[in-house]
């Protein structure tokens, strides 16, 4: 795959995204305190002293860090759970409402729309309350189920464009199967789509599940960052100036959406030609210029010169080419 | 509106088997009115053998023609009849054995690809259809040799790697990998330049000449129609103007329309 051109902005996404995964993932087993262990007092300062005690006490006098990384854990199983969900309840409404079309597509987009039409925190306070002894996976089960009419609209409007396609005519002269022409014909179009809307998904459902914490309304029994902070805004910490007990929280929730939104925009430059930069602006001035609009970056993405999208990435991928030559020659 | 004009000699007529026939069929898209009639009271007949060109300006009704004949789209009304089975209302398995006489070559050879496929995997989902999955391996060099083009040259490769013309003619192959006795060819050299033009037209007089297979084709230029067709039929705005053999049609013109069509052609010198 010469052609993927990740940008600076991809690498930095992808490496918080890591951070945060492994803090979520090997945190709970570096720490190895038990997130609900007392061992302390009511909001003790943090000390260097204990692993346990670098971010200090919470109310009920546990460790923070051993809360803040079992709750992000439990953040990001919600999140990814609840993305997981949406994405295939969304893309499955979506290629077929998009590929049917007629009265199949009309009854599709009318639940859709009705579904968009509810606010979603309604829906997942009253089923979150519905539910007895909630935990992560029924959250992230009742997020999921409420956030996927986005996705549902998009994939549909973009499977339509790609039924009047050709090849989907070349495919069915073939023979191929309804499913079949759905999976391979229709679905691999929409890939880069469905990349960027699955980001979306996760990091939507992760601040959502926060939103319902703090209400009140989070897992039972477990810890996550937002019934950290649901406990840390209960308990006076912001008044009484105990910042370790609601910044850790705050700071890892920013960081997760922040860095799945980098993450998001920069797969768009990956997937779309005409928004990548980096390498094309370390272009020599004048080397090989078929097209005259190139040669300045900046016109790039609005030059009316350009296009089609493949011809503007063609392009793209020659200068960078030309460069490497260059640097060797 | 002016009468449909039909020219061909009853003597004549009488001398080849219509393979396909439609009788007065019409397509109207949209409803109330918003409709829009893409298709008005069209009558012909594919004779066996021969190769058929519908000619028309952009917007004539002749690809929705095209893609009724293909049954990709259901006409409002009137009939259609091949070999003397009715197939205006294919569906399901009836539509699939269709498929396997009636086979189809389209104008873009970029978009007809399905982009993620090679061309093994393209030819290979015709299999299928054929039931016989065994010869598949060779049936696939076959179809590709017959259009000029060796097996392992193109088997494994993806359609950006190919050229214009390599790819309409793997897209032809595929076609023929059915063994069809009719091919629609849909404007299936306008995306080609002049050189490979002329070869995708030899392709199909070949196909006529050796296998004698019946051929519809759709054109815009009624050059390419005087160079191929055996029988011409002319369509504007949903309606069949004229039709009859070509010579009758392209160099004893009747209708207004197909006179214009005829200015319309470029000369080199007069």
């Amino acid at each position: 795959m010469k052609a993927i051109n990740f940008t600076p902005r991809f690498w930095v996404a992808a490496s918080l995204i890591l951070f945060v995964l492994v803090v979520g993932v090997l945190g709970p087993f570096i720490v190895r305190t038990d997130p609900n262990a007392v061992i302390g007092g009511l909001y003790d300062a943090p000390s260097m002293n204990k692993l346990a005690m670098w971010l200090g006490t919470d109310n009920e006098g546990q460790s923070v860090l051993a809360n803040l990384v079992n709750g992000i854990r439990t953040s990001l199983l919600v999140g990814l759970l609840a993305g997981i969900i949406a994405m295939v309840i969304g893309l499955i409404i979506g290629l077929v409402a998009g590929f049917q079309g007629g009265v199949v597509s009309d009854i599709l987009m009318g639940i859709t729309n009705i579904v968009l039409a509810i606010p979603s925190i309604v829906v997942v306070i009253l089923l979150s309350v519905a539910l007895n002894g909630r935990n992560a996976v029924i959250l992230g089960f009742v997020i999921g189920i409420t956030s996927w009419p986005w996705t549902a609209r998009a994939v549909q409007a973009q499977s339509t464009s790609i039924r009047v396609r050709e090849h989907i005519d070349v495919a069915r002269l073939s023979g191929a199967r309804w499913i079949s022409i759905l999976l391979w014909d229709i679905l691999p179009y929409l890939l880069s789509y469905v990349a960027m809307a699955f980001v979306l998904q996760v990091s939507g459902a992760i601040l959502t599940e926060s939103a319902l914490s703090m209400l009140g309304l989070g897992p039972s029994g477990e810890t996550s960052l937002g019934t950290m902070l649901y406990w840390a805004l209960a308990w006076g910490s912001v008044r009484t100036g105990a910042w370790w007990a609601f910044l850790p929280p705050t700071i890892m929730l920013t960081l997760v959406a922040f860095s799945l939104l980098l993450l998001q925009s920069s797969l768009d430059e990956v997937f779309n030609p005409r928004l990548r930069r980096g390498k094309l602006r370390k272009r020599p001035r004048g080397a090989a210029t078929p097209v005259p609009a190139v040669a300045s970056p900046q016109t790039l993405g609005s030059s009316p010169l350009i296009e089609a999208p493949g011809r503007a990435g063609r392009t793209a991928g020659a200068s960078s080419s030309t460069v490497r030559d260059g640097g060797v020659a | 509106m002016t009468q449909s004009v039909v020219r061909d000699d009853p003597a004549l007529a009488g001398s080849h088997e219509a393979l396909f026939s439609a009788r007065e069929v019409n397509k109207t898209f949209g409803h109330g009115r918003r409709a829009v009639e893409a298709v008005k009271n069209v009558s012909f007949d594919l004779n066996k053998g021969q190769i058929t060109t519908i000619v028309g300006e952009s917007g004539s009704g002749k690809s929705t023609m095209a893609r009724m004949v293909l049954g990709l789209l259901p006409i409002t009304s009137g009939t259609m009849t091949f070999e003397d089975r009715d197939v205006t209302k294919l569906r399901g398995g009836a539509r699939t054995a269709y498929w396997r006489d009636v086979q189809a070559v389209f104008q873009d050879p970029f978009s007809a690809f399905n982009q993620f496929f090679t061309v093994r995997r393209l030819l290979s989902r015709a299999l299928r259809l054929l039931g016989d999955a065994e010869a598949g391996q060779a049936k696939m060099e076959e179809a590709l040799n017959h259009v000029g083009l060796s097996g392992p040259d193109v088997l494994d490769r993806f359609p950006h790697q190919l050229s214009g013309g390599q790819r309409q003619r793997v897209m032809i192959a595929r076609a023929l990998m059915m063994s069809p006795t009719m091919l629609v060819a849909d404007e299936a050299t306008s995306m080609l330049d002049a050189s490979l033009r002329v070869n995708v037209l030899n392709v199909l007089t070949d196909l006529r000449d050796q296998l004698g297979m019946t051929i519809l084709f759709i054109t815009h230029d009624i050059g390419q129609a005087c160079y191929l067709a055996d029988r011409v039929l002319v369509m504007e705005h949903g309606v069949m103007v004229e039709q009859g053999p070509t010579d009758k049609v392209i160099f004893d013109p009747q209708h207004e329309y197909t006179r214009r069509l005829l200015s319309d052609v470029p000369r080199l010198h007069d």
